[in-house]
Formats: C-alpha cells, sequence, structure tokens
C-alpha cells in the first residue's frame, strides 16, 4: 500500500494537471462537471499523499535515505537535465499539507463560486496551481524546481487576476507577478552558478559533493550562490522589500487568498531554502542574513496589520509575518521548527482564509472590520472556527500554533538574543492584531443593515475540518516527533522550555486582554490611542509608505532612464534606419530612371553592351599579339 | 590577314564565284543585322517576334556552316541547329500567345505603350 503510494508519487502532481486539461479543453462550461473532475483528482492526489505520508511514518524513507525516481528530460550538449520525484520526510509533510489545503479550497470553492459564471475556469487554474506546487515540492534538481517554481507564479497570475474585468485585480496580478519575478531573476542566476560551479544541479549530488568542495575550495563563491538563491524566496515568500504583492493579492476570489497564502504559492520560497538547507546551513553568513531578513520581515508585517481596516489584509500582513518567522527559523538553523511552523500555519491561515472569505461573502462584499460587528451571533459555525484559528495562530497552548511557534522561538534564543527578542515581540503583536480582528468584528453590537448569515454547507465543513486540523496538528506534531521525521544534522530533542513557552503565553494572554479592553469593554478609545501615536500609527497605516517609495523610485529611476532611451531610440536608432531607407529610395530613383519599361531600349543597351565586350576583347587580343609579335 | 588594297581583280572574281565559309558568314551577320534592327525599330510585338526569328535563323546558319567545315564532320552543328529550332519554335509559340494575351487586355500591341515595369 504504502509502496504504492511511494513508486507512483510522481501521480500526485499529474492528476491535478489532468483535471486541469480536462477542464479546460472540454468541460469549462459546465461548473458542476468541472467541480467534480477537480475535487475528484484533488482526492485521489490527496490519497496519494497519505499513503507516501505513511510510508514516512512507517520509515522505509528517511531524510538521509530519501526515495528517488528520475528520467532524463532534456540534453544539451553535455548537460542532461533529469525531473523525477524526490521523497523524503518533508517532501512527504508538503504533499501532506498541500494537498489537504488544496482539496478543502476547492470543496469550499463549490459553495463560494456557485453564481460566478466562470467557475469551470476558476477550477481548472486551481488544479493547475496544486499541480505546480506540487510538482515543485516532490522536484529532483533545482532546473526542475524552477520551472515548477515559474507555474506556480503564472498560476498566481491568472488566479489573482480572475477577476480580469476589475481593474485592480488586473494590477494586482501584474505586480504580483513582475514583483516575483524580480526574485526569480536573482534565482536564476543562482541556479546558473550552482551549474557552473558543480556541473549538476541534483539535489543529492550536490549534497555529496558540497562537503568536498567547502573543504577544498571555502565558501566565497558558495555565499554569493546562496544569498542569489535566497532572492527568490525572498521574492516568492514575501520577504521585506519583495513583500508588497502580497497585500494586493487580495484582489482575487478568496479561496485562493487562502490557497497562496497558505499552502501553494508562499511557502514555496520557504520549502526552497529548507529543500536546499544543506547549501544554506553550510554558510553561517548566509543563515545570518536569513535570519535578520526574516526576523525583520516578521516584526515589520505585524506592525503594519495592528492599524489596518479590511479583513483580509490584516491576514495578508499576518501572513508575511509568519513567513518571517519560518525564514528566521530557518536562518537560526532549525530546519524542523521551520517546517513544523509551515505546516501548522498552513492549516490555521488556510482556515482564517476561508472564514474570511465566508464572512465577506456574508457581507455582500463589505471588507472593512469596523463596518461589521456582532457576527457572533449571525455566524456561529464561523465564529467558532475563526476563535480556533485566531487562537490558534496566537500561540495559546495546546492549539497549534503554540508547539510550533515555541519550537521557532526555543531555536531563536539558542543562537540570538536579539533575534529572539525580535520575535517575541511578533508574537505579541501577533496575538494583540488577531484579537483585535475577532473582536471587532465577531463582538459588539449587530449593526441595523448587516445582511450576514451563516454560510451554506460546501462552505462550513471545511471550515470545520480545517478547525479541527488546527487544533490537532501541533499535539499530534510535538508528540508523535515531528523532529525525529524532518530535521537536518542533528535531532533536537523537542521540550518545551518553561521560561520561553510561559513568557510567550503570558504575552499573548496580556495582548487578548489589552485587545478586549480597547474593542470589547472599551475602557480606553481606540482612536485616542491612535492618536497620541502620531507618526507612528500613520506609518504604520500607510505600510511604512513602502508602495509609495517604489513609486518614487520607479517614477524617478526608470520613467526617466526609460525617457531617455526612448530619445535615444527615437532619434538615434531610427534615425539611422530611416536615414539607410531615405538614401535607398533616392538611389533607386536614380536608378529608376534606366528602368523605363521600354523593351527596346532594354535590347539596345544590351546589344552595346555585347558590342562594347567584343571591341575590349579584340583590342586586348590585339595587345596580346603585338606583345608576342613575332612568335605569332 | 589580307590586306583589302592588295587584292586584284582576279582575287575579287575568285571570292565572287567560289562559294565559302566566308560567303555563309556573311549572310548569316547579314541576317543577323536586319534583325536587330528591325527589333530595335519596330513597335509591334509581331514583327518584333519575327526579327527575333530572324536572328536566331543567322544563328542556325552559322551552326551549319561552321558543321560542313569542320575536319571531321559529326553532324553537331546540325543537331544544335535542330534543337534551336525547336526551341525557337516554343518561343515563337509563346511570344505569340503572350502577345494575344497582351492585346485583349490592353487593347495594344504598340511596345512603347506596354511599360508597366517603368521603374
Amino acid at each position: 500500500m504504502f509502496d504504492f503510494a511511494l513508486t507512483h508519487a510522481w501521480l500526485i502532481p499529474l492528476l491535478p494537471a489532468l483535471a486541469f486539461l480536462i477542464i479546460g479543453l472540454g468541460t469549462r462550461q459546465d461548473k458542476d462537471t468541472s467541480a467534480k473532475i477537480a475535487i475528484t483528482m484533488s482526492a485521489l492526489s490527496f490519497l496519494l499523499a497519505l499513503g507516501v505520508a505513511g510510508a514516512v511514518i512507517t520509515r522505509p524513507v528517511v531524510m538521509a535515505d530519501p526515495f528517488v525516481m528520475k528520467t532524463l528530460w532534456a540534453k544539451v550538449g553535455d548537460i542532461e537535465l533529469f525531473m523525477g520525484v524526490l521523497v523524503d520526510p518533508l517532501t512527504a509533510m508538503m504533499l501532506f499539507v498541500v494537498t489537504t489545503v488544496a482539496l478543502l479550497v476547492q470543496i469550499y470553492s463549490v459553495g463560494y463560486m456557485a453564481h460566478d459564471p466562470g467557475a469551470g475556469r476558476f477550477f481548472a487554474f486551481l488544479s493547475l496551481f496544486a499541480s505546480s506546487m506540487l510538482g515543485l515540492v516532490l522536484s529532483v534538481n533545482f532546473m526542475q524546481m524552477y520551472a515548477f517554481w515559474e507555474l506556480v507564479g503564472l498560476c498566481s497570475y491568472l488566479l489573482i487576476g480572475f477577476y480580469y474585468y476589475k481593474d485592480s485585480a488586473r494590477e494586482a496580478a501584474k505586480k504580483a507577478f513582475i514583483t516575483t519575478r524580480i526574485g526569480d531573476f536573482g534565482m536564476l542566476l543562482g541556479i546558473l552558478l550552482v551549474q557552473l560551479t558543480f556541473g549538476t544541479l541534483d539535489f543529492l549530488e550536490l549534497k555529496a559533493l558540497l562537503p568536498t568542495y567547502i573543504w577544498e575550495t571555502g565558501g566565497g563563491i558558495l555565499t554569493v550562490i546562496a544569498l542569489l538563491l535566497f532572492i527568490g524566496p525572498i521574492g516568492k515568500s514575501g520577504q521585506f522589500p519583495l513583500h508588497v504583492w502580497l497585500p494586493d493579492a487580495m484582489e482575487g476570489p478568496t479561496p485562493v487568498s487562502a490557497l497562496i497564502h497558505a499552502a501553494t504559492m508562499v511557502v514555496a520560497g520557504v520549502y526552497l531554502v529548507g529543500r536546499a538547507y544543506f547549501l544554506f546551513s553550510a554558510l553561517p553568513v548566509v543563515l545570518e542574513v536569513i535570519a535578520w531578513v526574516g526576523g525583520f520581515t516578521a516584526i515589520f508585517a505585524a506592525t503594519i496589520a495592528i492599524t489596518q481596516r479590511p479583513f483580509k489584509r490584516i491576514l495578508a500582513y499576518s501572513t508575511i509575518s509568519q513567513l518571517g518567522y519560518m525564514m528566521l527559523a530557518l536562518g537560526v538553523g532549525s530546519l524542523t521548527a521551520s517546517m513544523f511552523h509551515l505546516m501548522t500555519h498552513a492549516f490555521f491561515k488556510a482556515l482564517l482564509f476561508l472564514c474570511a472569505g465566508a464572512v465577506i461573502e456574508a457581507m455582500h462584499e463589505e471588507a472593512d472590520i469596523f463596518k461589521m460587528g456582532g457576527l457572533k451571533e449571525r455566524m456561529p459555525v464561523t465564529f467558532r472556527c475563526m476563535t480556533i484559528g485566531v487562537l490558534a495562530i496566537a500561540g495559546v497552548p495546546p492549539l497549534a500554533g503554540f508547539f510550533s511557534k515555541d519550537a521557532i522561538l526555543a531555536a531563536a534564543a539558542e543562537v540570538s538574543t536579539p533575534l529572539y527578542i525580535l520575535a517575541t515581540v511578533t508574537a505579541f503583536l501577533t496575538a494583540f492584531y488577531m484579537a483585535r480582528l475577532l473582536f471587532v468584528a465577531f463582538f459588539g453590537e449587530v449593526k441595523p443593515d448587516c445582511p450576514a448569515q451563516e454560510t451554506n454547507a460546501w462552505m462550513r465543513w471545511p471550515l470545520v475540518v480545517l478547525a479541527a486540523l488546527s487544533v490537532v496538528s501541533g499535539v499530534w506534531g510535538h508528540f508523535a516527533g515531528f523532529g525525529e521525521w524532518v530535521f537536518h544534522g542533528p535531532i533536537t530533542e523537542e521540550h518545551i522550555s518553561w521560561q520561553i513557552a510561559g513568557t510567550s503565553v503570558a504575552l499573548t494572554l496580556l495582548a487578548f486582554f489589552l485587545a478586549y479592553e480597547i474593542y470589547v469593554a472599551k475602557r480606553w478609545s481606540s482612536y485616542e490611542i491612535s492618536r497620541r501615536l502620531g507618526v507612528l500609527y500613520t506609518l504604520s497605516y500607510n505600510k511604512y509608505y513602502i508602495d509609495e517609495i517604489y513609486t518614487v523610485i520607479r517614477n524617478t529611476f526608470v520613467d526617466k532612464f526609460g525617457a531617455v532611451l526612448y530619445w535615444f531610440d527615437l532619434h538615434i536608432v531610427d534615425g539611422i534606419v530611416n536615414g539607410l531607407a531615405r538614401f535607398t529610395g533616392g538611389l533607386s530613383g536614380v536608378l529608376g530612371l534606366a528602368e523605363n519599361g521600354q523593351v527596346q531600349r532594354y535590347v539596345t543597351v544590351f546589344y552595346c553592351g555585347a558590342i562594347a565586350l567584343v571591341a575590349y576583347s579584340l583590342v586586348f587580343a590585339w595587345l596580346v599579339l603585338s606583345v608576342l609579335g613575332g612568335a605569332f | 590577314m589580307t590586306d583589302p588594297f592588295s587584292l586584284t581583280a582576279m582575287d575579287i572574281f575568285r571570292f565572287a564565284t567560289h562559294i565559302g565559309l566566308t560567303h555563309y558568314l556573311l549572310l548569316a551577320a547579314l541576317l543577323f543585322a536586319i534583325g536587330l534592327f528591325g527589333l530595335l525599330t519596330r513597335r509591334g510585338i509581331i514583327p518584333a517576334l519575327m526579327c527575333v526569328e530572324l536572328m536566331l535563323n543567322a544563328v542556325n546558319i552559322n551552326l551549319v556552316a561552321f558543321n560542313h567545315y569542320l575536319p571531321m564532320p559529326d553532324h553537331s552543328g546540325q543537331l544544335m541547329a535542330i534543337f534551336s529550332i525547336a526551341v525557337a519554335a516554343a518561343e515563337i509559340a509563346i511570344g505569340v500567345a503572350l502577345a494575344f494575351r497582351v492585346y485583349r487586355d490592353r487593347n495594344t500591341v504598340n511596345l512603347d505603350d506596354l511599360d508597366h515595369l517603368k521603374g
């Protein structure tokens, strides 16, 4: 059973791809059939992924001895590119997470897209999205990973711009694509450098070659390679300063946001660093960069999330912040903590986003949380799921976030105190803004014209499943020994440090208390607080003006430089070409005088030429004869 | 080369009465010149084509005459001439057909008016 799943792991990305083809070519117009095909294929890949996970738990496959199947994909000169599957516990965990979230999101979408005429197209893209991410997860080498990486980018473009008739959706799709492309370019350079340095892109071969290489030549070029490779994850996983596309990605339908933020897109970057961890972990400088980028992103995004008003945007900044957490964990050398947090985060963030979708649909596309209120009575199931999600992300024991966040905090505390403090403050902020979201939207008075009511069953049940997963995945991972499956280097003993866990739980509860006092009991006016904070509040509310800074940079540098180039193109390049054309035209006017269309003129010229040739040869013959003289 | 001013009356008489290669070549040259003149001066397609035929036949005469005076006649000149006649026949067929088409189309066969390829 497990062996079957393992040897047929290549089917996992292929099945959704098949669904994409069938829907895209055939049943696009038929909403129900499309949904059935997409969900069937996702369910099949989910079962296979479960089988693969079973193979990991029963341990024919461990980190040191992965299962590999590959086939020649392309051969260019001496370079052979392979495509295949590499299954180790890390892959199995990702497969499980991606297929679970994808399946639940697709089931949810049946309810969410029920009234959208483009639902068939939507299911096709969702399938392709899941397929690309699964292919990325199973990659055996950098090139395959890069191909699927770009496919994921394409799918995000298609899905964020799903409502292509809306200006904002088109702009957001372009922004997401272009911003991540910047990162991809750095990553591509890194991959090319790997090929040049090692002559192979295969993960396992590189892993074997690396220690000798470092021993012989040191880490100079490797540092460059790793930093270039890391630019890809900065773009894809929304790390500062390329995070700007993520909040705008809210323009897509909400299930897409859930998929992008939880399972299929943004974690690709974290996964890449995890997959190539043998490379990153060998370079302390790079690890430090990763840790600080992650830590800074975490607190930076958390401070923005505190002041935002739209429901989904708060969640988006929360995602950026949590991704920063994962990067931080990788940077301080704990693959286990990072991947553990990736898994639990996927569940509770998908849950939160799907709740957001339910709420926003119930509110008739009203996203501002301050225009909601009192949804607790109107949407009891959604409220309970949302509460579980909030408690999980805030790290309240014994929910999922507590264990994974604690693992990260413990790992950070071991390496660097500033990073630990950064992470703890972020945890406090996270608890505060999530509590604010929950309290403002679900507590208080019901607004008089509030249209909200409980959602349909298609949308409700995935919420319940995800809520259950958000509760149990942390406990399960902690006590079943997640760290003994997914690890790098020596296995770290998993134990809860009471000091670290106690501090973070105390801070979380304090944050909840503060949020309750401000937003429910209204002991302090939130308006008053924001006024006191003054410039800090303005900065945070306007997202530190990062978008505006980019606009200024673009206007001054890109546009001005473009204007110079435009002038050059118009006057120099075009000038040369036009001048050439004018010269040719003039010349042809002169030569055209000879071409008067009179056949007899041509004949005359022809015979004159013939006579001239004969005359010339006669004269020449005469000269030769006179030179030869008597010899003739 | 013979100096023309040192020719005697006898030489001229002998030349006029004894037909040799030179006579054939002179005839061919004459025909060719007439044809060329006609081609360059006539303004109708049909006369022009006829003049082309004249020039071709001048060449044929050359071929046959040279063949006759070969040290070892092997009829290659005759063969070439027959080829040339066949090709000329084909050419004139197409030429006349073209002339007809041109007339139907443009209502004229005057070469001066047919200058659509003017540059």
